[in-house]
């Protein structure tokens, strides 16, 4: 498949009062074009930041990139000066964030926000870019848009908001869109039609999607592969279903096992993960798992585990083959 | 009525709740106001929740079920309706009789961030109700409440800590801890853990179930995971602005729904399967929840409901029984 954008060894920090937050700590992935990868993890764990760090989101200081490539188009992102990332930064690479409530600008008309990526980045004149965001919030269903297009975002519902920010993510026609857990702030029958929207405009428009989420339910439904974060490092990483139906890390194990389904029968006792996700400005020497891993070995509190292959495009972080320790998957 | 413990999932009716209404004023004008609307946050709902069970109650965000649980509490005082709490009418008492019963209730919030004083250590929270209510001062309350950190899982050691040294998971178990404090019959558990990661979800559920056989508790355990209200709940009520529009045993509601808004939200919860994901035809609800200042007339639902018929926009259906004690209010069940 073709190569869209390359990440590699990437490494993001954030210098504190209290020390070194240790965010993001070398993680490397591909993208394909015109493919939907879905970012897991838990608060903290680095997911946003991961792809905040892709197009220098992060606020300087405290934070920093101290490490890694971004490859896109023969350019290494991170090392772009100000101007020509720009030129990236919201025309090929675009991004929708997961509050739709902070993410516009209250005191501004939905039209002006939406215009403003097509006249800076497209060159349309005030007139093209206010027909052309009309077809915009029409493509994602706000009903009457040619109208509505001079309200306010406090005149719209939270769904409908999330529509805008998706309308403005795909003004320039991005060839990535990055989604910042986009329905965690919203309804589940909200949620269902941002979804449903989505995955129309991807076939439509012919993006890759990077959809950043803790819900591994959204996922399933959505993504083609998955990437687990755990503590800023990846720890499994593989195809939607091989994920799920054959998980090779014990964190993703837990996760998929701690949370209750409506089409199984249902449980006496949820089995949870036990314990705390570590510390990011002291992390543990080892496996950052380690303390919460019920196969955990000697070995993994002294070395952390790299990512390896375990199966056809297939990787995970453990020092266990966890298909010899759980047996049957239930 | 006389008083029930212990772990009696059939037992009497604990809280009777009977056309409750919670409305609360819009107004206009700076220095003479004068209402103009109101908002109906809950607009006329009636269930009971036995002694010993939970009763989960589901909906969007804005459907009036934190108000519900509130006003349950006196925590708002309701504009009309009863609460029988023990048979007695919460709604009707004041002042030190509303106090004295209120010992026997407590709730739970969904933000350990915002429900925890963050001047304050956690022995001084977990043993303030201890000190309103006269139950134990001095060395006793210390006791107290280090046997309460002990009982929600955290190192009895922390009293002397603040909110700020511990993580959303730890902090609802505070949270909890101080709710157990009186050592209550009935708790509302507004969202308990929406705010948590996933990881730490199963373990704050497990905690409750724990501590709800351990003590006989009864819980309205408010959420809008519909997964998690399956796992917890004995009986499950769903609100849609401001009225119930369905309510019955956790498993008839979760494999018969009847209300076409139970079918909608249970097909929009995504299930973390693939291959299960792939083949789910899902009922994609159209729009918005209209706004409960200003509700359609008819069914509350008419606007999105799927198979809406003429007589849901001119009358409002009745939440009528059909059978089972599964009550249901559309009228295509009439």
């Amino acid at each position: 498949m073709d190569t869209l954008l390359e990440v590699k060894d990437l490494r993001t920090q954030f210098f504190t009062q209290d020390g070194v937050v240790h965010a993001v700590n070398g993680i490397s992935y591909e993208l394909h074009r015109g493919e939907t990868l879905a970012i897991v993890g838990e608060s903290g764990c680095g997911k946003s930041v991961s792809v905040l760090s892709l197009i220098r989101l992060i606020p300087q200081p405290p934070g920093k990139i101290v490490g890694g490539e971004v490859w896109f188009d023969g350019q290494d992102l991170l090392k772009l000066d100000e101007d020509d990332l720009r030129r990236i930064r919201g025309n090929r690479i675009a991004m929708i964030f997961q509050d739709p409530m902070t993410s516009l600008n209250p005191v501004l008309t939905i039209g002006q926000q939406v215009e403003e990526a097509l006249q800076l980045h497209l060159g349309m004149s005030k007139h093209q870019a206010r027909q052309r965001s009309i077809e915009l919030l029409e493509m994602v269903g706000i009903p009457d848009a040619a109208a509505r297009i001079d309200d306010y975002p406090h005149q719209f519902s939270g769904g409908m908001r999330q529509r805008v920010m998706i309308a403005m993510g795909l003004s320039c026609n991005p060839e990535i869109l990055i989604a910042d857990q986009p329905t965690t702030a919203l309804d589940v029958t909200i949620q269902a039609q941002i979804v449903d929207l989505v995955k129309r405009l991807k076939n439509e428009v012919g993006m890759a999607i990077i959809w950043i989420t803790h819900d591994l339910g959204v996922v399933a439904g959505l993504a083609e592969r998955v990437i687990v974060m755990y503590a800023g490092y990846i720890v499994e990483e593989a195809e939607v279903n091989d994920l799920y139906a054959d998980p090779r890390h014990p964190y993703t194990l837990g996760l998929l096992r701690s949370i209750p389904r409506l089409d199984r029968v249902r449980q006496e006792k949820l089995q949870p993960i036990e314990g705390l996700p570590p510390d990011l400005l002291d992390p543990p020497k080892g496996c950052p798992f380690a303390p919460r891993c019920k196969y955990r070995i000697d070995r993994c509190w002294e070395e952390n585990p790299p990512l390896r292959v375990v199966a056809p495009n297939h990787r995970a972080a453990c020092w266990i083959d966890v298909t010899d320790v759980t047996g049957a998957q239930d | 009525m006389a008083e029930t413990r212990g772990n009696n999932r059939n037992g009497d009716v604990l809280l009777r709740v009977e056309g409750l209404k919670m409305h609360f004023p819009i107004t206009q004008g700076i220095i003479w106001q004068r209402q103009v609307g109101s908002i109906k946050a809950v607009d006329g709902i009636d269930f009971y929740i036995n002694s010993g069970e939970t009763l989960g109650l589901v909906g969007e965000s804005g459907c009036g079920k934190s108000t519900t649980g509130r006003a349950i509490l006196q925590l708002y005082r309701p504009t009309a309706g009863h609460v029988y709490f023990q048979g007695v009418d919460l709604t009707q008492m004041k002042g030190e009789q509303l106090r004295r019963q209120r010992r026997k209730m407590q709730m739970i919030f969904q933000d350990p961030y915002a429900s925890l004083n963050p001047r304050m250590t956690v022995g001084n929270i977990v043993g303030e109700p201890l000190e309103v209510h006269n139950i134990a001062r001095g060395k006793e309350k210390r006791e107290r409440v280090m046997e309460l950190l002990r009982v929600v899982g955290l190192n009895p050691y922390f009293v002397n800590r603040y909110p700020h040294e511990f993580s959303g998971g730890q902090r609802q178990r505070i949270g909890i801890a101080r709710a157990l404090a009186v050592n209550p019959d009935f708790i509302v558990c507004d969202e308990p853990i929406s705010a948590l990661d996933v990881s730490i979800q199963a373990q704050i559920v497990n905690l409750l179930e724990e501590l709800q056989e351990q003590f006989g508790l009864t819980y309205l355990f408010i959420a809008h995971d519909l997964s998690v209200v399956r796992h917890i709940s004995d009986r499950v009520a769903v609100m849609y602005l401001g009225k119930l529009v369905e309510m019955t045993d956790r498993d008839t509601l979760y494999e018969n729904p009847l209300h076409p808004y139970t079918e909608a939200l249970l097909s929009a919860v995504p299930i973390p399967d693939p291959q299960v994901e792939a083949k789910r035809k899902r009922i994609i609800l159209e729009g918005d929840v209209p706004s409960p200042a200003n509700p359609p007339k008819g069914c509350n639902f008419n606007t999105r409901c799927p198979r809406a018929m003429d007589i849901c926009f001119e009358e409002e259906p009745p939440f009528k029984d059909v059978g089972d004690g599964h009550y249901v209010a559309c009228f295509l069940y009439e």
